[in-house]
């Protein structure tokens, strides 16, 4: 079972991705689990999502404490005390920052890759919401799920212009990481 | 069908295939997205109902009951601070023996204010007269939603659904729904026997004397433990044309020879699991999920409990300067055994405090002590950070 934590703020669609990833899970004959922990229901507050996802029913309901992946919405969280909290010490660091992965490796002491989701989101959508970009990535990074996945889950939840630009998004935002780099590693938290 | 649901979008799709007629509803975290997905399924003209948008809880719960004695299926669905404002007229409903199915996504109740899940709230209104399942997942969520209507219809009782808040009403996982010529098949149409007619004027839930008020309130009390029955039956029935069960009254799992026991109520029964899981094999503990509190269903647990040695109920609610409420009932219940086991009795999760899963080898450590008392306490609260005299 791979766990995975995804930090952002209200309005960036913090739940939405989590959702998303764990259909694209669902999409592929695995099990996924998504859920969110709220904090006070506002724009702008910090949100917590978690995301499971295994080849068998999840079962436990708890909230993921040793992620193996963060996926970080806004660069500013990354100071924010607890956020890097319990990410297992070979966990990565997949954030939304127009600032260098080298540096942010270096700067965390953790393998850090950072994309501007924000202004890529802003070119193809025209609007900043950071949340496919970055799954692109993630799920690119990492093949965790085969490619067409994630546009899978989309098709889902959204129809029309703004499924197609969406699906833009997902093939834009994928070529700014390297296919694979994060595959095969040991993330697995339990059976 | 197999689909990644929301908890919340697969229980408004589980009502619409109850084909409800009227639905009341005012919105309340965590409880909004059910009512929020049954009002687009009404505007997209997937589901042929009336949806009320009420100003309050207690006019939603009050709507819905003139609905059902009107001849109509209804639904609504409420939380904490909604369900208090609507208990008065749930007592009412349960008094006049109305069929009718609400959801309760299980929340903390003020003060100090909280929108998280504990289950302080339908065990706040557990007098009021009707039937209140739990739910440990969705997909029970789901196949409890379909089998309350068919429990208040045949019983004229209302049927609580209470599923924990966010913990499930926010969760997405895989779920199936059921196609609406299985819920047609297993559900008849909605026919109340004292559907408020004109032209035949009857009187319910009228003024009664004390020569009749002890009969009335008998009645009441036999009606809900003869349900117990058709909790039953409509469980089997259920896994008849689906091949799922939801536990009936309640359900034990684990090998059969373990002398303890761990009690639940509601969603911590899959974490539990896990936890277990991850013990060495061979654990002596069996787990039981209470899934139906309303009746509370004492006969099944004592055959349940024969043989053990110590049961840990471990319960989402308690009554201040008393103790669990859960617990309180089993103590009663077992006390009735030849040798009753030893009842340690715990709350943990309250507003919404996460419940890991090292819950599971800390609460066995408990028993290792023979000694220890074994008064009710609050399992994961944090005493240091208290002012002393609150300890």
């Amino acid at each position: 079972m791979i766990e995975i934590r995804i930090h952002g703020r209200g309005g960036q669609g913090n739940v939405v991705a989590a959702y998303l990833l764990a259909m694209a899970a669902f999409e592929e004959g695995q099990y996924g689990q998504a859920f969110p922990n709220f904090g006070a229901e506002r724009r702008g507050a910090p949100v917590i999502a978690f995301v499971r996802i295994a080849d068998h029913p999840i079962q436990r309901r708890n909230q993921v404490l040793h992620p193996a992946f963060l996926i970080i919405q806004d660069q500013a969280l990354l100071h924010v005390p607890g956020v890097t909290d319990g990410l297992l010490p070979e966990g990565k660091i997949l954030v939304n920052s127009t600032l260098s992965s080298a540096e942010l490796s270096q700067e965390l002491q953790k393998e850090v890759i950072a994309i501007p989701a924000t202004s890529i989101a802003k070119e193809v959508l025209g609007r900043p919401v950071p949340n496919t970009a970055l799954l692109s990535a993630f799920l690119t990074l990492t093949e965790l799920l085969p490619d067409d996945s994630l546009g899978k889950a989309l098709s889902r939840r959204f129809q029309g212009n703004v499924l197609e630009k969406n699906l833009q998004l997902v093939k834009q935002a994928a070529s700014h990481v390297t296919v694979g780099q994060w595959r095969g590693e040991k993330h697995a938290t339990s059976a | 069908m197999r689909q990644a649901l929301e908890g919340s979008q697969a229980v408004a799709q589980a009502v619409a295939l109850c084909r409800p007629q009227v639905i009341a509803a005012y919105p309340i975290t965590p409880q909004t997205h059910i009512v929020e997905n049954i009002s687009k399924l009404v505007a997209d003209g997937k589901l042929q109902c009336e949806f009320v948008s009420v100003e309050s809880e207690f006019s939603a719960a009050s709507l819905v009951l003139g609905a059902a004695m009107a001849g109509s299926r209804a639904y609504t669905a409420s939380a904490s601070q909604g369900i208090l404002l609507m208990a008065e007229v749930l007592f009412n409903i349960a008094g006049m023996r109305v069929p009718l199915v609400m959801t309760c996504a299980n929340r903390a109740i003020s003060s100090p204010l909280s929108i998280w899940n504990d289950q302080q709230d339908s065990m706040s209104v557990r007098d009021a007269g009707w039937i209140q399942l739990y739910c440990a997942d969705n997909q029970e969520a789901v196949d409890t939603t379909i089998q309350a209507y068919r429990i208040a219809e045949r019983c004229e009782l209302p049927v609580m659904v209470c599923m924990d808040g966010f913990t499930l009403t926010h969760t997405l996982e895989t779920i199936n729904i059921p196609a609406q010529t299985e819920v047609d098949q297993y559900l008849p149409k909605y026919q109340f026997k004292r559907t408020l007619d004109p032209q035949n004027p009857i009187s319910l839930g009228t003024l009664v004397s004390p020569d009749y008020y002890t009969e009335a309130r008998h009645s009441h009390h036999q009606a809900l433990l003869n349900a117990q029955a058709e909790i039953l039956l409509a469980d089997q029935d259920w896994a008849e044309i689906t091949g799922r069960k939801c536990g009936g009254l309640l359900e034990v799992e684990g090998t059969e020879e373990a002398d303890v026991a761990i009690l639940t109520i509601g969603s911590v029964l899959g974490t539990l699991r896990e936890a277990l899981e991850e013990l060495p094999p061979n654990q002596p503990v069996k787990l039981i999920k209470l899934r139906t509190f309303r009746p509370f269903p004492a006969e099944t647990l004592k055959a349940a409990c024969k043989g053990l040695k110590d049961i840990i109920v471990l319960e989402r609610a308690f009554s201040p300067g008393s103790g669990g409420i859960v617990g309180l009932e089993v103590l009663g219940a077992l006390s009735e055994l030849e040798n009753p086991p030893k009842v340690h009795n715990f709350a943990a999760g309250l507003g919404g405090r996460d419940i890991p899963l090292d819950i599971l080898p800390r609460l066995l450590k408990v028993l290792e002590d023979p000694t220890a008392s074994r008064q009710f306490k609050l399992f994961d609260v944090e005493l240091e950070r208290l002012p002393v005299e609150d300890r």
